[in-house]
């Protein structure tokens, strides 16, 4: 089992002007972006946004490879929805009938835009996550849900609990690598036997893994206070979130892209 | 102004456990730490050193006796603020100190709390990053460093707050001998240059030899408190209660005690070997 080939939430430091942008700009752009996504029906417009995102990611030189890779986890839901579209979209078309199942041609047309749909959204949260250091992230985050401080939702509380379970990803990680060898060692089996007993044999790894974490709260708890962490209010940064042209451009951008899209879908296209 | 930086009086502490017990952890501890100075505290594991650093800012609150930091009594909540900033702690784990994922971020952790303008932070973060001499490091992301670099990201990130002083628990404790020494030299440095007061616990002899004031604890209280020549000179007493001594003391001690006649008080493995030297050549 590859621990460390988890990607989600990583980030690839960078210069690019994707890097650069105000992270508050790419998460509203996502947004927007994830929006016409599902305004899009057709090759044309699906081709649209697919030349965007190429697009960006040559900005932004993430690698592809890394992309692909952080598709990985999510390839069962991907052969899940396409089967499951496949199946059971009805329509005039019949390509295939056997038994029960019926393939259609509006069947083969939604699976693979659903699929097709499911990655690029996919790899458009991931462009987001590889180009935003999680700081800039939570700080957007924080910032954009400002408003909702004034309806006592503890904005800045769950930005900080984002940052720091990203901040201990990677140590978690190495920690259940280093637990898993030292069960091992003992002779544990994670890898063969039934679905039940390969979960059963979780347990002797989940249970020290939950302790430490514990006992790492609690550390980091009195480290944070030791440092005069006193919640959000009276709080500064080092960085301060500031919209430039380029955000403005590209805020802009989007909203029309959404808009366009929109139109031509009402147009059949 | 000469006060000490940080004034314990009849200090005790105890606290309740699972069964119900209080056991007496600090038994009535009086030290005072002058500004400026190199302090190590050297004790057995349960001499209650530990517990005695957490009364330093403040973490922990006395049971009996007083804490004051600067002149300010640490029961004070008002003043914990305050308090915080005059006296930073490093604790032993470097990974369960970092907040965030970018080495400068982390250590503009404390100035932002503080409420610190910006520009400013950015000056402070630079200059921490400058004394531990992490300053290239400033954006890479904590976990691919060494323990050693860490903990300099996590000294870096005390100092940023601008204290008079740091208190260090056991900061080596899981490093290695490299790591080590780059944070022995970062906390000596810190405290030649700077003017930062350092107490550093530790149950390292050698670390403690290098300070400029030893005090040892062993349940609960303070047995011996001097500079290292004087206090590592008490063989018995140190061994009476579980501490090993210096290799240097420890060979010359057992020299002694085969009626040779040598000094106790050479430290550094020069003095010891101008000690064996003028021994075999009377």
């Amino acid at each position: 089992m590859a621990l460390k080939d988890i990607t989600l939430g990583q980030f690839f430091p960078g210069n690019s002007p994707l890097h650069r942008m105000d992270p508050r700009t790419k998460l509203i752009g996502i947004v927007l972006y994830i929006v016409a996504l599902f305004l899009a029906k057709s090759v044309l417009t699906y081709g649209i946004l697919f030349a965007l995102l190429a697009t960006l990611i040559a900005i932004s030189r993430v690698p592809l490879k890394s992309i692909l890779r952080g598709m990985k986890p999510v390839v069962f839901i991907l052969i899940f929805t396409a089967i499951l579209n496949l199946l059971y979209t009805p329509g005039e078309t019949v390509l295939l009938k056997w038994w029960i199942l019926t393939v259609t041609l509006e069947g083969v047309r939604t699976a693979i835009f659903m699929v097709v749909r499911i990655m690029m959204l996919i790899t458009a949260t991931f462009l987001l996550t590889y180009t935003t250091s999680p700081i800039l992230l939570t700080d957007g985050i924080e910032n954009l849900l400002g408003p909702l401080k004034r309806i006592r939702v503890p904005v800045h509380e769950l930005a900080m609990m984002m940052s720091i379970a990203l901040r201990f990803i990677p140590t978690l990680i190495e920690e259940t690598d280093k637990i898993m060898s030292a069960q091992r060692a003992r002779g544990a089996d994670f890898e063969s036997g039934s679905l039940l007993r390969r979960a059963k044999a979780l347990v002797p790894l989940l249970v020290p893994l939950f302790i430490s974490a514990f006992r790492r709260a609690d550390e980091l708890a009195v480290a944070m206070e030791c440092r005069c962490y006193h919640g959000g209010e009276g709080r500064t940064r080092l960085r301060r979130l500031t919209y430039r042209a380029l955000d403005r451009v590209t805020i802009a951008a989007a909203l029309f892209l959404c808009a366009g899209i929109f139109v031509l879908g009402r147009f059949g296209l | 102004m000469n006060d000490p930086i940080i004034k314990t009086e009849s200090l005790r502490f105890s606290y309740t456990n699972a069964e119900g017990e209080s056991p007496v952890v600090l038994n009535g501890v009086d030290l005072q730490i002058e500004k400026g100075s190199f302090v190590a505290v050297l004790g057995h594991n349960g001499s209650g050193k530990s517990t005695l650093a957490k009364h330093m800012n403040a973490i922990l609150l006395p049971s009996g006796g007083k804490v004051y930091v600067a002149g300010t009594d640490t029961a004070d909540e008002e003043k914990l603020m305050e308090i915080r900033r005059t006296v930073g702690m490093v604790f032993q784990n470097p990974d369960n100190q970092i907040v965030a994922n970018v080495v400068e971020e982390d250590v503009a952790f404390a100035p932002e709390n503080l409420g610190v303008a910006p520009e400013e932070i950015r000056r402070r973060v630079d200059e921490a990053l400058q004394a531990v001499g992490m300053y290239e490091y400033r954006e890479h992301a904590p976990h691919l460093l060494s323990g050693g670099q860490k903990q300099r990201i996590a000294i870096a990130g005390v100092i940023a707050m601008e204290p008079q002083c740091i208190v260090l628990d056991e900061p080596t404790a899981m490093l290695d001998p490299v790591g080590r020494a780059d944070v022995l030299r970062t906390i000596k440095q810190l405290n030649r240059t700077k003017g930062v007061t350092v107490v550093i616990i530790t149950h390292h002899m050698d670390e403690a030899a290098q300070a400029d004031r030893l005090v040892v604890m062993a349940k609960g209280k303070v047995v011996a408190d001097g500079t290292p020549k004087e206090v590592f000179q008490n063989v018995d007493d140190l061994k009476a209660v579980g501490l090993t001594v210096p290799d240097t003391t420890e060979l010359l001690w057992q020299l002694r005690q085969c009626g040779q006649d040598v000094p106790l008080d050479a430290l550094s493995d020069e003095e010891c070997a101008r000690a064996l030297y003028d021994l075999l050549n009377p």
